[in-house]
């Protein structure tokens, strides 16, 4: 009883862990890499704003309010796919969405926001990508939710699904009193 | 025939090949070389994180690019080597060295292996105890010995003098 036990259960029994590793890791997205700019100030950025060039939004005039910062680009595919949800989600009023316009043609921005929706109250244009380094970023969309002390509490890599926004954003917001 | 039809498609593939040929020319991407030398020795150490498996010195992705332009001004600052890491990590994680130091969260990632073969070198040996035993290869008795030697001694010609 006990041979039978160990020749055959304890190998199957092994076999079965592995075979559970090996799901959980087919189910992880490989992409998704835990940034090390939670729970920490967001960086400071002073940018122009893609609609007037000439007037400048800094991290700063934000502070005290809970906010989300959308990373996005006029030629960037995915952000196509998350931007109705936000077109959306900005039409609530709940929190203020900025967008970080990254590496982009302002022209090109501009038009693509007229084609597709604005769902930001300003956008400022990172067209060098340098605060785009700053904030980790690597994978355009990307999305920051900031919360009133200016401290980064959640970040989504990649397109915000209804999901995402419904499990985790919305009750981050309810949290941080937006 | 076979010429006729091969011709047009060898045109346009040399002219393909011509017409690509600049641009795969490495550009110098600044006028000192031995600073290029410092740059790509600190990008060896950073993993891309567009494309997981390449460093940030092999890499094409335009981050990668971008990120080679930062450690090239950070170099040209003043600042060393562990300050161009320490800025990357903080932005990026542990995952952008792919010499991730030795802490708490990494110990299963340096140690495991380790474990993982000690573990497997001892059940090995006590397999390999276990069938020793099984087939029965204890060691002789006094008198299984003695039996032994008797037999050998009994010298009907196996050699001995």
């Amino acid at each position: 009883m006990k041979k039978v036990l160990l020749r055959y259960l304890l190998p199957l029994l092994l076999f079965a862990v592995l075979v559970g590793f090996l799901a959980r890791g087919l189910s992880l997205n490989p992409r998704e890499i835990p940034s090390p700019l939670i729970d920490k100030p967001a960086p400071a950025f002073s940018l122009p704003t893609l609609d007037a060039p000439e007037q400048q939004l800094s991290a700063q005039d934000l502070r005290g309010k809970v906010w989300i910062l959308n990373v996005w680009a006029s030629w960037c595919v995915a952000c196509r796919i998350e931007h109705p949800l936000l077109v959306e989600f900005s039409k609530t009023g709940s929190v203020p969405i900025y967008g970080l316009n990254y590496k982009d043609k302002r022209e090109d921005a501009i038009g693509w926001l007229n084609k597709f929706g604005n769902p930001y109250t300003r956008s400022v244009s990172d067209s060098k990508g340098l605060v785009g380094i700053d904030f980790g970023v690597y994978g355009v969309p990307e999305t920051f939710v900031i919360d009133k002390s200016g401290v980064i509490r959640f970040k989504q890599i990649g397109p915000v699904t209804p999901e995402v926004l419904r499990d985790d954003i919305l009750p981050l917001l309810r949290k941080l009193g937006a | 025939m076979l010429r006729k039809l091969l011709l047009p498609w060898l045109v346009t593939v040399l002219a393909l090949f011509a017409a690509g040929a600049p641009a795969k020319e490495a550009v110098p991407a600044s006028a000192d070389p031995a600073l290029e030398v410092r740059v790509l020795a600190v990008a060896e150490e950073l993993r891309c994180l567009v494309c997981q498996n390449e460093t940030i010195a092999a890499s094409q992705a335009d981050l990668a690019v971008d990120l080679r332009q930062q450690i090239r001004q950070k170099l040209q600052a003043g600042q060393s080597r562990q300050e161009i890491v320490d800025f990357m990590v903080a932005r990026y994680g542990d995952f952008v060295l792919y010499r991730p130091p030795l802490k708490a969260t990494t110990l299963l990632l340096w140690v495991g292996p380790f474990v993982l073969l000690g573990s497997a070198a001892l059940l090995l040996l006590l397999h390999i105890r276990r069938r020793r035993l099984d087939a029965g290869l204890q060691p002789w008795s006094a008198e299984q010995a003695q039996r032994a030697r008797a037999l050998l001694d009994d010298g009907s010609g196996t050699g001995n003098p």
